[in-house]
């Protein structure tokens, strides 16, 4: 194969004159990291609600919960996306949808970029929070009403604090996806890490640079999360169980 | 914009829609299904390989593919798979290749990482002494794998590996990043030449929900069908 590398590309200046391409693409790891770090916080107090409401005796709230996760999961990330961008503006109220999409740049795109997210991540969480409460022996919710507890607070006191703590392996590869997924934000126009490495391409025509630099990026971001979350598990684990055996799942 | 909206525009468009860009899709999907299986069965074999290199060079793609996301891969294939296909015939200059083989290669290769690591749970879902049986039987390994682990895993999987291809078929709306017509690339045409944005994006969000919850509704059948077999 007959390509030139020019690596030194990373250090001449952007044509928006802010600084080196290296220094572009790290602005648009920041951006890649704001917008997954806003959506997984949102994605964690949704998906945790819904989850557990889905293990309750309540019919009803389980059916809506039901509901909810099978439209969000099964509509593709990038229609969803297009969606908060073009569509919700348009079928709220003239004044705010007017207010939306004349927010200012990045904003105008981050803001649904991160409610997409947050929505769609929310729904995978349900799922492993769900899955955490009921690989618990039943034993413990009885143990928990024997004692007197009320449904709340054994949830709140047995069930929750033991689920959360199982499931925190599967909720570690489910923000790897965040940030991964936040790459579809280039889409409606926000320009993180991907996005960045494309525009660097069409500025300095250095294709194989460009997306090299954004791929070891990645893998480098990746590293982090994983050593971090490594060292979170081992202090969480908790004692006599061997760290919970997840089922192979379909994933991305 | 002016008020009301007109959904005439998707009895206009649906031929289009659905004979070019769903066609695309579905194409691409069965495509990429059937090549990233097995690419990702190959994979899979390699990485529980007991000789080191194979398996370190299986494992290292595996979780390279798994790092990065699937926009950047699209972009690095779109661009790599002209000086790939150069090579292999010795041009000088990168072919042309079309945004649909281009989409075609990026999924199968991608979605082979996936697939692969359903297939590795696949295979040590085995119990070791169907392998042993085997070798005992005077079978080699492409004999014991073809005959004995392969098809028991493959069937095992089965729920999971379709699962994956409900998930690869709603990822294959983001060759959308390299301007190709598949059917969400079709109703953005449309979307943008008519300025119906609200109407299309909303009826393509209502056909993928509709095909992906009518086959994992699918999928959730035949796990029970299963499940009772076994």
């Amino acid at each position: 194969m007959n390509y030139n590398w020019h690596w030194k590309v990373l250090l001449e200046t952007e044509p928006g004159g802010t600084g080196s391409y290296l220094h572009y693409l790290l602005v648009g790891l920041g951006w890649t990291l704001a917008t997954a770090l806003a959506a997984w916080v949102i994605a964690l107090a949704i998906g945790a609600l819904v989850g557990t409401l889905r293990t309750t005796p309540m019919k009803w709230v389980v059916r809506a919960g039901n509901l909810y996760v099978e439209i969000f999961r099964n509509v593709p990330l990038i229609v969803q996306m297009f969606l908060w961008f073009f569509v919700v503006p348009e079928l709220l109220p003239k004044g705010l949808g007017d207010w939306i999409k004349q927010m200012p740049p990045p904003w105008g795109s981050y803001v649904p970029a991160v409610l997409c997210l947050a929505i769609f991540t929310s729904v995978r969480v349900a799922e492993q929070v769900r899955a955490g409460i009921n690989s618990l022996p039943r034993g413990q919710r009885m143990a928990g009403t024997a004692m007197g507890l009320t449904e709340t607070q054994t949830y709140r006191h047995v069930v929750l604090p033991q689920a959360f703590r199982i499931i925190l392996p599967p909720l570690t590869s489910e923000f790897m996806n965040v940030i991964k997924n936040s790459s579809v934000a280039l889409t409606i126009g926000l320009l993180e890490l991907t996005g960045r490495a494309r525009a660097m391409q069409e500025f300095s025509f250095r294709v194989f640079e460009a997306f090299t630099a954004a791929t070891v990026i990645y893998l480098l971001t990746n590293l982090v999360v994983v050593l971090a979350m490594r060292a979170l598990e081992r202090k969480v684990r908790v004692p006599g169980l061997i760290a919970a055996g997840s089922a192979p799942q379909a994933g991305h | 914009m002016d008020s009301g909206f007109d959904f005439d525009v998707i009895q206009r468009s649906w031929v289009y829609l659905f004979r070019e860009g769903m066609s695309f899709t579905l194409t691409l999907t069965a495509l990429a299904m059937a090549g990233g299986i097995v690419f990702g069965t190959l994979l899979a074999m390699m990485r529980l390989s007991s000789i080191k290199p194979v398996s370190m060079v299986a494992g290292a793609y595996v979780n390279l593919m798994r790092s990065i996301p699937l926009v950047l891969v699209i972009f690095w294939f779109f661009f790599l798979v002209p000086y790939i296909g150069a090579w292999v015939i010795g041009a000088r200059e990168p072919i042309k290749v079309g945004a649909f083989w281009s989409a075609a290669i990026t999924f199968t290769m991608f979605e082979a990482a996936y697939y692969c690591e359903i297939m590795r749970a696949g295979i040590q879902s085995i119990p070791r002494g169907q392998v042993w049986s085997g070798y005992a039987l005077g079978l080699d390994y492409w004999q014991t794998m073809a005959r004995i682990v392969l098809p028991q895993a493959f069937r095992n999987m089965l729920p999971v590996l379709l699962t994956q291809t409900i998930i690869l078929f709603q990822d294959t709306s983001l060759v959308y990043v390299i301007s190709a017509t598949d059917f969400l690339g079709a109703a953005a045409k449309v979307a943008n030449r008519d300025y119906r944005l609200v109407e299309m994006y909303s009826f393509v969000a209502v056909v993928y929900f509709v095909v992906s919850y009518g086959l994992s509704a699918l999928v959730r059948r035949l796990q029970e069908r299963i499940a009772i077999i076994k």
